[in-house]
């Protein structure tokens, strides 16, 4: 039997729930040699700022059992790049849906970004990242407590008509409130999670591995707790999430989507596999039809 | 960018903790470096060719942590998944007639591959390498068959020139009109800047993706920012900030 892969999020009609996660999958182009773009439900681009931004020192890469740490911290060409010329570029070679990750350090900065890339015809959602632990003063601040992430959002939405989900952060006491701090204030959806703030030494030199000592940890290791989080947040709010932490295979896109995600975002994976995305999408139906499931979208929030 | 599986045919010992990986399976390979999965491991890791033909790679790595090591430790007949066809490597064309090629270290081993090629073009290479000690030397009889001239430096006197690189270019007294280098920073800093005639350099830096998407391994140049491991890890002389 046809498997049924569709998912839909705030009105968007994805053709399967799997979509590359934000920093994960560079601008969507970079990888338009490896495969066909479009086998892909959706694209969370790079995280874009107001101004370009080189982002932190080298290195910025440090592995762990499991998963690995990343302090990119934002590397991107600015929002009007973005929006003239990566975007564009992309649409002419994609079809589904397109998700913008922006980031700030101001609210005005979250608002003129946002309101750009509102504006710009090939975005079909915003996600604000609220979260990123790779930037100071900014990023997760707002992420870390319900009031300063409502006050984002509220911004945010203002200036907005199209789809706006807040990305949380994992390195918080109590995610719940501040997913309901946000759905409060408008937002249309949520992602969760981003990375964990983690560290890495190497002994031999008696030195952190990150140059800037500290970066978000990502990859396999973390997928229990973010389905956690997916699980909780999902079952106190009524606005769509997109599932993300972990991820690796075909089976824990279901276990994502039973804990209560929409769609699911496939991060660390990508960077050890490129091909990532695409095998997972194409072991999904038989994974389904071995769990006696036709259609994918009736599993979300089942559990 | 390719996903291939290759099977190790040769994985041994050829000098103090560096051994050569011969590797056979697909067809022939594009690119400057492979990225190589080692079961157990989160991060693949980033190789240079050392030399291939249809069908077959050689490679030429130190064990220098606990994946290196774990791949040195890889039986003849093992099977790995290996990402093909990164990196933008050394430009032949860039050198009109008289090449120098300085290798530090492991850094001789892309150089072997640019050397081949031009010979093939009928250039004249002159390769300078530079080991610590005899023991860490690797790939010169390699170079011997193949380049006009080879000089070696040591730094401890142990063969060839006592000292650097450096050392052993000036003692050659010739003419290039471009070179290549591959090794340690310093020592690629200290070539490009005693050399007048252009040239270009391959830089290392840790790696996520390999193939240009996690922007882990960006550097600033005059340029802007480049990604090693797909804007490079070849970068012209002129390019580099250091």
């Amino acid at each position: 039997m046809v498997k049924d892969l569709t998912v839909d999020l705030c009105g968007i009609r994805l053709q399967n729930p799997v979509i590359p996660a934000s920093g994960t999958f560079g601008f969507g182009l970079e990888l338009s040699g490896a495969f066909d773009l479009n086998l892909l439900g959706g694209i969370s681009l790079k995280g874009t700022t107001r101004e370009a931004r080189y982002g932190n020192p080298t290195p910025r890469i440090a592995e762990c059992d499991g998963g690995m740490i990343n302090s990119v911290g934002l590397q991107n060409p600015g929002i009007d790049v973005l929006v003239n010329e990566k975007v564009p570029a992309l649409r002419r070679a994609y079809d589904g849906c397109i998700v913008a990750n922006i980031s700030g350090f101001s609210l005005d900065e979250y608002k003129e970004c946002c309101a750009k890339a509102d504006a710009c015809e090939g975005i079909d959602i915003i996600e604000v990242n609220i979260s990123c632990p790779n930037v100071h003063n900014g990023g997760m601040a707002f992420g870390t407590s319900a009031a300063s992430a409502a006050e984002v959002t509220a911004a945010v939405k203002s200036v907005c008509r199209k789809p706006v989900f807040i990305k949380l952060s994992p390195n918080v006491t109590d995610i719940v409130s501040i997913a309901r701090a946000c759905e409060d204030a408008g937002a249309d959806g949520l992602t969760l999670v981003n990375t964990f703030l983690g560290m890495r030494i190497d002994i031999a030199r008696r030195k952190p591995v990150i140059a800037n000592k500290m970066g978000g940890f990502s990859g396999r290791a973390i997928f229990p707790i973010a389905l956690r989080m997916v699980y909780q947040v999902a079952h106190s709010c009524r606005i769509p999430v997109m599932g993300c932490g972990g991820v690796a295979t075909a089976r824990d896109v279901i276990e994502m989507m039973m804990a209560g995600a929409t769609a699911v975002q496939v991060g660390a994976e990508n960077i050890r596999n490129p091909y990532a995305c695409p095998e997972i999408t194409a072991d999904l139906p038989s994974v389904m039809e071995e769990l006696g499931i036709n259609t994918l979208k009736e599993i979300i929030g089942t559990v | 960018m390719k996903k291939d599986r290759f099977s190790i045919v040769r994985n041994r010992l050829i000098a103090t903790k560096t051994y050569q990986l011969v590797l056979e399976g697909g067809g022939m390979v594009d690119g400057e470096f492979v990225h190589i999965a080692v079961p157990g491991f989160f991060l693949r890791r980033p190789l240079s060719i050392c030399d291939k033909e249809a069908g077959r790679l050689t490679i030429v790595y130190k064990v220098v942590g606990e994946g290196t090591r774990a791949l040195s430790e890889m039986k003849e007949g093992t099977v790995l998944e290996v990402l093909t066809g990164l990196g933008r490597g050394f430009d032949p064309d860039a050198c009109r007639c008289e090449a120098l090629l300085v290798g530090g270290g492991l850094g001789a081993a892309p150089l072997y591959l640019l050397a081949r090629e031009l010979k093939a073009q009928g250039k004249k290479v002159t390769v300078v390498l530079g080991f610590n000690t005899a023991d860490e030397i690797v790939m010169v009889r390699e170079f011997e068959d193949i380049c006009d001239t080879v000089a070696v430096s040591t730094l401890d006197g142990s063969v060839g020139v006592k000292g650097f690189v450096t050392d052993a270019i000036a003692g050659m007294a010739r003419s290039y009109d471009y070179f290549y280098t591959c090794g340690p920073v310093v020592m690629m800093k200290a070539v490009c800047g005693m050399l007048e005639c252009p040239g270009e350099a391959s830089l290392e830096e840790r790696m996520g993706c390999g193939a240009g998407f996690c922007y882990g391994c960006s550097i600033e140049t005059k340029n802007g920012p480049r990604r090693v491991c797909k804007d490079g890890p070849v970068f012209k002389k002129e390019e580099l900030l250091w």
